[in-house]
């Protein structure tokens, strides 16, 4: 019914407007890309041309990979990632079950208490942060950064994952229960790996800010052995600004990992939230 | 947030709780959030407020009340900085929601029409800017925005507007506005996802009651679908405010910590940055950091606060 009202020239109307704004949104990465690819000449002369066989260089990735350490920034910011999503899922589904299931003096306080972290930022806390990582000792170490994120991501967490709990059949905790099982064994083997896609949907969603992260690296971890990508890049990039070549190789090898894990992970992160996991 | 959080079905567990009077699991499933949460969010958050109250008294850290903030808001050097950072932090503010979020409801607008083609590859186009980092995003702009490499002239001259260009991230005038536009290119894919999301959970009856009633196209958008999504417009003013407020690494990446050119986009979070830690020749002050943090928490207090207690209540939810 709704397609023998619209007219096709509003449909064209309309595939219009949203290629015109797919290219504003694409063209800024593509460009950078091709252009990395590119002899400094062939740069600036035709910026919107693709390399071809005259104008392929690879000087500029040449550059990046014998200046800096950028497999060291990319390690560093893999594990900082992964060990604090891993603490984000494990300590959120534990407090977002205990809320969700039991009932006991001060629960939806407890919530509350959790839910203020979505709302204010944890940088507004930096200062006092800082100065207690420096007195345990943490300051240019890998855990500091950790321990930052894994804090910033709880909130979300416990509250996406409870909401999800609930959601998880009663019948089938009292038989687990009945069966003789703990209440350990009901979370861990019942329950977790039942809500597996809230799971997923929460790593994606800890995953972009901490992996994007200026801040906190900056602050905590400037150190050349603990710095992440998004720092590294920021540094390197900041020393060779007028090596062009150098410059476009950074951005490109800092957009390759987003791009390759938002090809993996788009319809998780889209599913999730068009699920409505963020109300 | 949810209003179902408390209240469900839980009669069943209380004949257990009577019989086991201390549950130790419940504390072995909170205690290891809650101490990380609490250590390095919650106490760092009192801790700065607190150190707001303080400074350096011949060199003994002494209680001075409220004399940092007299400091900040009288004192003729600080004042200046700091309603300049707060002006620019408003201006910045008010561009993310005059065309950040219109741009993004009128991409979900246009995504949620059923049956168009390609909507997945528009979506999952549009949304990528959003999960690449502000230094990516920020250099990339650089480039292009500089006249040196001459991209944007060239890109102008396709159109005739090539005389209108000119290094807009240079001029005072006009750097707060290409900061806050290259901040709108790279976010404006979370209000199209959330609105999309809105859109999409209309359900079907609502949209043929409308068309039965004669109501299509753009009055079926203004009358029936945006008071049904203004929930979702609710949320996402919130989340670019909070955003918007605490923003420092776009800032940081274009224009450096000195957010030139002339402190035209100094934002409280790059004011925070340099009075924390200094730069150049000033030196860092912890106690005036923690002041200005300070204040950023109350801003961002108050707004969430308006937001919740104010907004969120009136505006009508509807069930289906």
């Amino acid at each position: 019914m709704s397609i023998a009202r619209r007219s096709p020239v509003r449909t064209g109307f309309v595939h219009l407007a949203l290629i015109a704004y797919t290219v504003i949104a694409l063209f800024p990465v593509v460009l950078t890309i091709i252009n990395s690819f590119k002899t400094k000449n062939a740069i600036f002369r035709a910026p919107l041309a693709p390399p071809n066989f005259e104008t392929f260089s690879l000087t500029g990735y040449q550059t990046v990979l014998t200046q800096g350490d950028f497999a060291g920034y990319f390690q560093n910011s893999v594990i900082v990632t992964v060990v604090s999503i891993f603490f984000v899922l494990l300590f959120g589904a534990m407090a977002a079950f205990a809320l969700s299931e039991y009932r006991f003096k001060g629960n939806s306080l407890m919530g509350l208490y959790l839910a203020i972290g979505i709302m204010i930022p944890i940088r507004l806390g930096t200062v006092a942060i800082l100065q207690g990582m420096v007195a345990a000792g943490l300051v240019n170490t890998l855990t500091a950064l950790i321990l930052v994120y894994t804090a910033q991501g709880l909130p979300l967490a416990v509250f996406i994952l409870s909401e999800f709990m609930r959601s998880v059949s009663d019948d089938l905790k009292n038989a687990g229960r009945i069966d003789g099982l703990s209440e350990y064994a009901i979370f861990f083997r019942l329950v977790l790996p039942l809500v597996r896609p809230a799971m997923a949907t929460v790593a994606v969603f800890t995953m972009i800010p901490i992996w994007n992260d200026l801040w906190f690296p900056l602050i905590l971890a400037p150190g050349e052995a603990t710095k992440t990508v998004t720092l590294g890049s920021q540094m390197f990039i900041g020393q060779f600004v007028t090596n062009w070549n150098a410059v476009l190789s950074a951005l490109s090898l800092a957009i390759f990992p987003v791009l390759v894990l938002y090809v993996i992970f788009s319809r998780q992160l889209i599913r999730g939230i068009t699920s409505g996991a963020v109300k | 947030m949810s209003e179902a959080a408390v209240s469900a079905p839980y009669a069943r567990t209380l004949p257990v709780a009577a019989k086991r009077p201390r549950r130790w699991h419940i504390v072995v499933f909170l205690l290891p959030a809650l101490i990380v949460y609490s250590a390095v969010m919650i106490l760092p958050l009192i801790e700065t407020l607190r150190l707001s109250l303080f400074n350096v008294v011949d060199g003994q850290p002494a209680f001075v009340g409220l004399a940092n903030f007299r400091v900040l808001f009288g004192d003729a050097r600080w004042a200046a900085d700091f309603w300049n950072a707060l002006r620019n932090n408003f201006i910045f503010f008010v561009i993310h929601m005059l065309v950040q979020n219109p741009i993004g409801v009128a991409l979900a607008a246009m995504l949620s029409i059923p049956k168009l083609r390609f909507a997945a590859f528009y979506r999952t186009a549009i949304f990528l800017p959003t999960l690449l980092s502000f230094v990516i995003v920020g250099f990339i702009w650089k480039l292009i925005l500089s006249p040196i490499w001459g991209v944007s002239p060239w890109l102008m001259d396709l159109v005739g507007l090539k005389s209108f260009f000119s290094p807009w991230l240079g001029k005072p005038g006009s750097a707060l506005i290409a900061v806050s536009l290259i901040s709108v290119w790279q976010y404006v894919g979370i209000p199209m996802m959330l609105i999309y999301a809105a859109l999409l959970s209309i359900p079907e009856e609502v949209i043929e009651a409308a068309e039965c009633d004669g109501i299509t196209g753009w009055g079926q958008f203004w009358k029936i679908k945006l008071p049904l999504i203004l929930p979702a417009i609710g949320i996402i003013s919130i989340l670019t405010f909070v955003g918007n407020f605490n923003a420092f690494d776009l800032i940081y990446t274009v224009q450096g910590a000195l957010a030139g050119p002339d402190k035209s986009t100094d934002v409280l979070g790059t004011l925070l940055y340099r009075t924390f830690f200094g730069f150049q020749l000033q030196l860092g002050d912890r106690s005036m950091g923690a002041t200005i943090a300070t204040v950023m928490f109350l801003i961002i207090l108050a707004g969430v606060s308006l937001y919740l207690f104010g907004i969120q209540r009136r505006i009508r939810r509807y069930q289906f």
